[in-house]
């Protein structure tokens, strides 16, 4: 018995994926809950338009605990550019004044923000006319199923990408590749190309099962939705790359690809509101490409965001690709061309 | 294929030190030696799967070379005919199918086209890895232990398939645990360490033997003896004394006694 328990601790501390697992996941797991596990907004982006903007801005500031943060006053504002503003996420609560009630237009698609503002306004009785757009009747479902595509995706691009590459690592054909006269690129291109396309496919049938099942609209463009879900789906890939690179067979490889997995069902803002999370470490979010894909597809299909509106997240999206796709292809090159001395230092047979 | 002064470097090991080694077309060359002896780096460094430190390596152009790892080198969630049609596609073999019927019938896998490699036994995917690396008739063909782990049928069955194929004109270089195998071998090198120990055909490696080695059943020196079926064989560098019966010599005991003159000397 005691020699069994020995042996275990012994593998135990060589084996530093598992050892990570053993201190890193429960002190993320706690970090996370502890500061980020927080479902209340309490400084939701405010807009206050209309004749008496100034005089609304100035009464919701005073208003005790309320969690509307003023961030543009717009006179000569309309219902019309409350709507915009909405619509591009520049805020998450509009109020229109002038009309009698007032009424405070909310974006449904940021769902936290808008049923605290729902509630706050609620407690100022008929004085305000609240109006929920893009998810009038506050469905999680409708909020979720955008963010899910993109769980989705991570899933197949991260996990089942890097099982994929690794395999060949762990049967030893990857060295037969090496050997065959197939340009690295072709057969990086080639390995990765159907798991484009299956997570493409998948990606098409979530958006559609989740509209079928669940009424999510799809008011946007589907060539932006397309343009950010591809951008995304080169970085989700690229992490599968890069994992196969530092595993040497498919259970490190499932093992890695948690590590990248979890902060991103914990920290993207698909569960916990990223306004909600303190920045102590919502910093961590922003490093996160699910974040971004989530912003772009609750974007385009709840509130039909268009393209300038999106270019943050897009932005961000096309960086990481370009970084992590580029990064994690290389070091698979390495594996299939160690140094370029083949080229040089064996020399073809006259 | 030549070798020449190669020296291969793993992290701070040296894997291989100062090698060298020729096959002319038609000719197997047996790579022989122990675990970590440097056997697949020899032949990594021949396929450019690492790169020398110095020395150089002179062999067919890729395409013209027939690699088999030492894990055999196929795709286990393929079948038989998948693998063919991947690897030969990959070289662009023509007439693909005669081909394949050809080597899968010198194989005997005609009635395994169809199953997965993964099911296969190890001695049937040591030969599909046979004739995956001889699909595209390579001039060169290199073997990593092809008959590791394989049992004594399949092992004869390997066999008769690598002395066709060196019959028909191709260099083949191939390494081996199994001394009695090298036997067979137009040419053996044996490592130990990385360096090289022995070369030579069979022949001129048993018959450059220094010294003398008896068979005997009270060895007089423990640390220069070795057990050999009921007997022991007992090497005397500087001959042995009279009275001894000498050993008929195989590649196993030159081995052995190489080994023991490299220790003796270091």
């Amino acid at each position: 018995m005691r020699a069994m328990i020995l042996k275990e601790f012994r593998e135990l501390r060589r084996d530093r994926r598992t050892m990570g697992m053993l201190i890193a996941m429960p002190i993320l797991l706690l970090i996370v809950f502890g500061y980020a596990a927080n479902f209340n907004v309490d400084n939701i982006p405010t807009a206050t338009l209309g004749a008496q903007a100034e005089q609304a801005a100035t009464l919701l500031a005073e208003v005790p605990k309320a969690p509307f943060d003023v961030t543009e006053v717009d006179s000569t504002g309309t219902a019309d550019d409350a709507e915009e503003m909405l619509q591009r996420n520049e805020v998450d609560v509009a109020i229109v004044t002038g009309g009698d009630p007032v009424v405070a237009y909310i974006d449904g698609s940021s769902l936290f923000s808008a049923q605290t503002a729902v509630a706050a306004f609620n407690r100022l009785g008929d004085r305000v006319q609240t109006q929920v757009l893009f998810n009038p009747d506050l469905k999680t479902s409708w909020v979720m199923v955008p963010a899910i595509i993109g769980l989705i995706l991570t899933f197949i691009g991260t996990i089942i990408t890097s099982i994929g590459m690794v395999k060949e690592k762990q049967t030893g054909t990857i060295e037969q590749l090496a050997v065959m006269p197939i340009k690295p690129s072709t057969v990086i291109l080639g390995k990765i190309a159907p798991y484009f396309l299956l997570a493409s496919l998948d990606m098409v049938l979530v958006t559609v099962l989740g509209m079928l099942l669940f009424d999510v609209p799809f008011n946007g463009s589907v060539a932006v939705f397309a343009l950010g879900a591809g951008l995304f789906l080169f970085v989700v890939l690229g992490l599968g790359v890069f994992i196969s690179t530092i595993s040497q067979n498919v259970g490190q490889a499932i093992q890695t690809a948690f590590f990248f997995l979890l902060p991103q069902i914990l920290l993207s803002g698909i569960i916990f509101p990223l306004e909600a999370i303190p920045w102590a470490v919502r910093w961590i979010s922003y490093f996160l490409p699910l974040t971004y894909f989530t912003m772009v597809s609750q974007g385009v299909m709840l509130r039909g965001a268009p393209l300038d509106s999106l270019w943050f997240p897009l932005l961000m999206l096309t960086v990481m690709a370009i970084i992590v796709f580029t990064g994690a292809v290389l070091r698979f090159r390495r594996n299939l061309a160690p140094g370029d001395g083949r080229h040089t230092k064996t020399k073809a047979a006259a | 294929m030549s070798v020449q002064d190669l020296t291969v470097r793993r992290g701070h090991t040296l894997a291989l030190d100062d090698v060298s080694l020729e096959t002319p077309a038609g000719r197997i060359t047996a790579v022989v030696g122990g675990d970590g002896a440097g056997k697949t780096t020899l032949l990594e460094a021949l396929v450019g799967l690492v790169e020398p430190a110095s020395g150089t390596v002179d062999t067919p152009d890729r395409a013209q070379i027939g690699y088999m790892p030492s894990g055999a080198g196929s795709w286990y969630d393929l079948t038989v005919d998948e693998n063919i049609g991947f690897v030969g596609g990959s070289y662009g073999v023509r007439d693909l199918a005669q081909r394949a019927d050809e080597l899968l019938t010198r194989a005997d896998l005609m009635h395994a086209r169809d199953r997965l490699v993964g099911r296969l036994s190890g001695g049937m995917r040591q030969k599909l890895g046979f004739c995956l690396a001889m699909l595209h008739q390579p001039e060169l063909l290199i073997l990593d232990e092809p008959s590791t782990g394989v049992d004594p049928v399949s092992r004869v069955e390997l066999w008769r398939l690598i002395s066709e194929t060196a019959a028909a004109g191709t260099a083949v270089v191939m390494s081996t645990t199994y001394l009695d195998e090298a036997e067979r071998a137009g040419w053996v090198l044996v490592l130990e360490r990385g360096k090289n120990l022995l070369s030579g055909s069979p022949d001129e490696v048993v018959a450059s033997c220094p010294g003398e080695v008896v068979e005997t059943d009270a060895p007089v020196h423990t640390e220069l003896s070795w057990r050999s079926g009921e007997h022991y064989r007992e090497w005397w560098p500087d001959g042995a004394p009279d009275g001894q019966v000498p050993a008929v010599l195989t590649l196993e005991d030159v081995s052995i006694v190489a080994s023991l003159r490299e220790g003796l000397t270091s």
